[in-house]
């Protein structure tokens, strides 16, 4: 139920996207109104992720939309936004998976994977035919991943690795698994670097289970992941990786998306919120639109998600020149995922008691975002990489 | 096959418009365009000719600059190559009635000798429903409305037309033929995000209205033979009926008016 959605344009922001983007932007939104909204609300309540949409957003080129060649679509990085908005103005945790796909597992086999992987992977995840995921999280380091305990040692042509991940999107429905673990005397005796791996999750001693009791990303999978002795070539070491600075590109890539996925869900929050405030009377039987509290919310949902939508398209046109620094990067995905829940919160308050049911997007919405708010680097931990930029003393 | 697509660019259908200060047409001011519906039911039909039949798709649209956005966005879900009749701004064409329209569209593309030409049935802003027809006796071809399904069947087609009142005409006719195609028999597609980049290597041939015009005087616009009069907002009203008698009365009675009054069973 609830509104069909009418676009969220206060400052003319279309006029600042080229056909082009408009176009893909159009694509996914009619992708999103036709297949993904009328099913979200049942998805969400039942705990199911829609994998019968997987397919279709392959053929779309929804899969790694901004990196070029082996299937994928090209796009340029504002284009990859404005996707990123449309499917996360459907759901989070839908998006998330989509995320998770392009920028966590197509992206480091795109940028530090050999040839030979790149061609044995990345068409098939393109296509959706794969699914991926990444496994960088541990039960006891989150926001400090740099102390893992994931251990890869390599015995002859083959690595062996052991250790725990948690938090893993799309764990259990995993073709292939990035790994992320500290390589065992590399290079020298004592030494240990963060190396990435492609690991089968069909191998044995890996082992998905998903995460039950979830009231966030309920249409997503969430799963840990253990390794326990599982052996793989050394030939899916990814070659171009080492050091903690490899899972952290992949972040900075799925961070700016988040950072326009927000947005797309402020814009389901606060138009839901603008037409119910329409057509809900109350008071001298005018429309709550007219009260003057009502106005002030709406207001302040309007202007913050314009600063977002130029934020994130700023940011965007420096990721397309190259020029995008990760501070950057911290500050639209911290800002905007802020600011989308508490447009959550403020549009769930102006729906009164209709907000908190699922007739309407907003409380899935608000549930969604306390996620958002804290993978990825957490609000307070983008703060700290602000605050050591600007600053020049790291407080972590 | 060679087929040619006439397609409009509309105001959106969920637009929320505003009749303009002359009370003439509405308001352009920040009003979002998209394809004509059933050009875009007519785009699709022929889209899928080209996979099961091979050939070409030439998409012809006659508007202002901003129309080159429904066309590539044609061109985008998998047209070959279009024709762009662009008008210099908002007026040039609004001095053309459909006939006026189907003369500009038909020197636009008989040169290309298409085997099949495709345009929706009605537009959504105007609903003349006039310019597909004369279009094809300006061209000199056989023509059928409202088609919802085409068929190739030996050297000609097979088409299903819809009639009132649930019954459908099967009709063969042969190619070269213009169609004009009713809405909703097929899902459309979605551009792709790989069509959108592809579609910028697309060729787009820009015919200046007034060009076309230059090199033939007979286009020209004459004095319309339909003139729009006056636009206006339908008026708002809002009334209560209570229908008494028993519940199968009250029933039967509010059939009688969903059927007969506001016609929607």
């Amino acid at each position: 139920m609830g509104f069909k959605f009418q676009n969220v344009d206060f400052l003319k922001f279309d006029t600042l996207l080229n056909e082009d983007e408009r176009l893909v932007r159009d694509t996914a939104r009619a992708f999103v109104e036709d297949n993904l909204v009328p099913i979200i609300e049942d998805c969400f309540r039942e705990g199911r992720f829609p994998r019968e949409l997987v397919p279709q957003m392959g053929e779309l080129g929804f899969f790694g939309a901004n990196l070029h060649g082996y299937g994928c679509a090209g796009m340029s990085n504002v284009e990859y936004g404005l996707v990123m908005q449309e499917l996360e103005r459907g759901d989070s945790g839908f998006r998330s998976f989509v995320s998770v796909q392009s920028a966590l597992v197509m992206y480091p086999i795109y940028t530090f994977g050999s040839e030979e992987q790149k061609q044995k992977w990345l068409p098939d995840l393109a296509s959706g035919r794969k699914l991926g995921c990444f496994g960088l999280t541990e039960p006891g380091f989150g926001s400090n991943p740099g102390g893992m305990t994931t251990r890869a040692r390599k015995v002859g042509d083959e690595y062996i690795l052991n250790g725990e991940k948690m938090w893993i999107t799309s764990g259990n429905i995993a073709d292939v698994a990035i790994i992320w673990a500290k390589v065992v005397d590399d290079p020298e005796p004592g030494k240990e670097t963060v190396r990435g791996f492609l690991v089968e999750t069909d191998r044995p001693g890996f082992r998905a289970d998903e995460v039950h009791g979830k009231w966030s990303l309920r249409a997503s999978v969430t799963s840990g992941l253990s390794l326990q002795d599982v052996h793989i070539p050394a030939s899916n070491l990814l070659p171009g990786s080492g050091g903690l600075k490899s899972p952290l590109m992949c972040l900075n890539q799925a961070r700016y998306g988040i950072s326009w996925g927000a947005i797309g869900a402020a814009m389901s929050c606060y138009d839901t919120a603008l037409q119910y405030a329409k057509t809900r009377k109350q008071f001298r039987n005018e429309p709550i639109a007219s009260h003057q509290l009502i106005q002030e919310k709406l207001v302040w949902m309007i202007s913050e998600i314009s600063k977002a939508q130029l934020l994130s398209l700023h940011a965007g046109r420096l990721k397309d020149a190259g020029t995008l620094t990760h501070e950057i990067i911290s500050l639209a995905k911290r800002n905007n995922v802020w600011m989308a829940l508490e447009c959550a919160r403020m549009a769930r308050q102006v729906l009164g008691a209709n907000g908190i049911t699922e007739d309407y997007p907003i409380m899935r919405h608000m549930m969604n975002l306390e996620s958002v708010i804290t993978y990825e680097g957490t609000h307070d931990i983008h703060a700290l990489i602000i605050g050591g930029h600007i600053t020049g003393s790291p407080a972590f | 096959m060679k087929i040619i697509v006439a397609i409009k660019q509309v105001p959106e259908r969920d637009a929320r418009i505003r009749i303009d200060s002359g009370n003439k047409w509405i308001d352009l001011e920040d009003v979002e365009f998209s394809m004509n519906e059933s050009d875009a039911y007519a785009l699709e039909e022929a889209l899928q000719l080209k996979e099961a039949h091979g050939g070409e798709v030439i998409v012809v649209s006659a508007g202002p600059e901003r129309a080159g956005k429904t066309i590539r966005e044609a061109l985008a879900k998998g047209a070959d190559r279009a024709i762009h009749l662009q008008s210099s701004d908002e007026t040039e064409l609004a001095a053309y009635d459909a006939l006026g329209v189907a003369r500009l569209l038909a020197a636009s593309i008989q040169d290309e000798k298409a085997d099949l030409v495709l345009t929706g049935l009605q537009s959504d802003d105007l609903g003349l429903g006039q310019t597909g027809v004369i279009l094809a006796e300006l061209l000199g071809l056989p023509h059928a409305s409202l088609i919802l399904k085409i068929e190739v069947a030996g050297n000609g087609l097979k088409v299903l037309r819809e009639l009132e009142d649930g019954w459908f005409q099967h009709i063969e006719l042969a190619t070269p033929a213009v169609l004009t195609i009713q809405s909703g028999n097929t899902k459309l597609r979605y551009a792709t995000l790989m069509g959108i980049k592809k579609a910028k290597t697309k060729e787009v041939r820009v015919i200046a209205v007034a060009d076309l015009v230059a090199s033939d005087p007979s286009l020209k616009p004459t004095a319309p033979s339909v003139v729009l009069d006056q636009v206006k907002l339908p008026h708002k009203q809002r009334s209560t009926q209570l229908l008494g008698g028993s519940p199968a009365e009250a029933a039967a009675a509010l059939v009688e008016k969903l059927q007969f009054e506001v016609r929607v069973i």
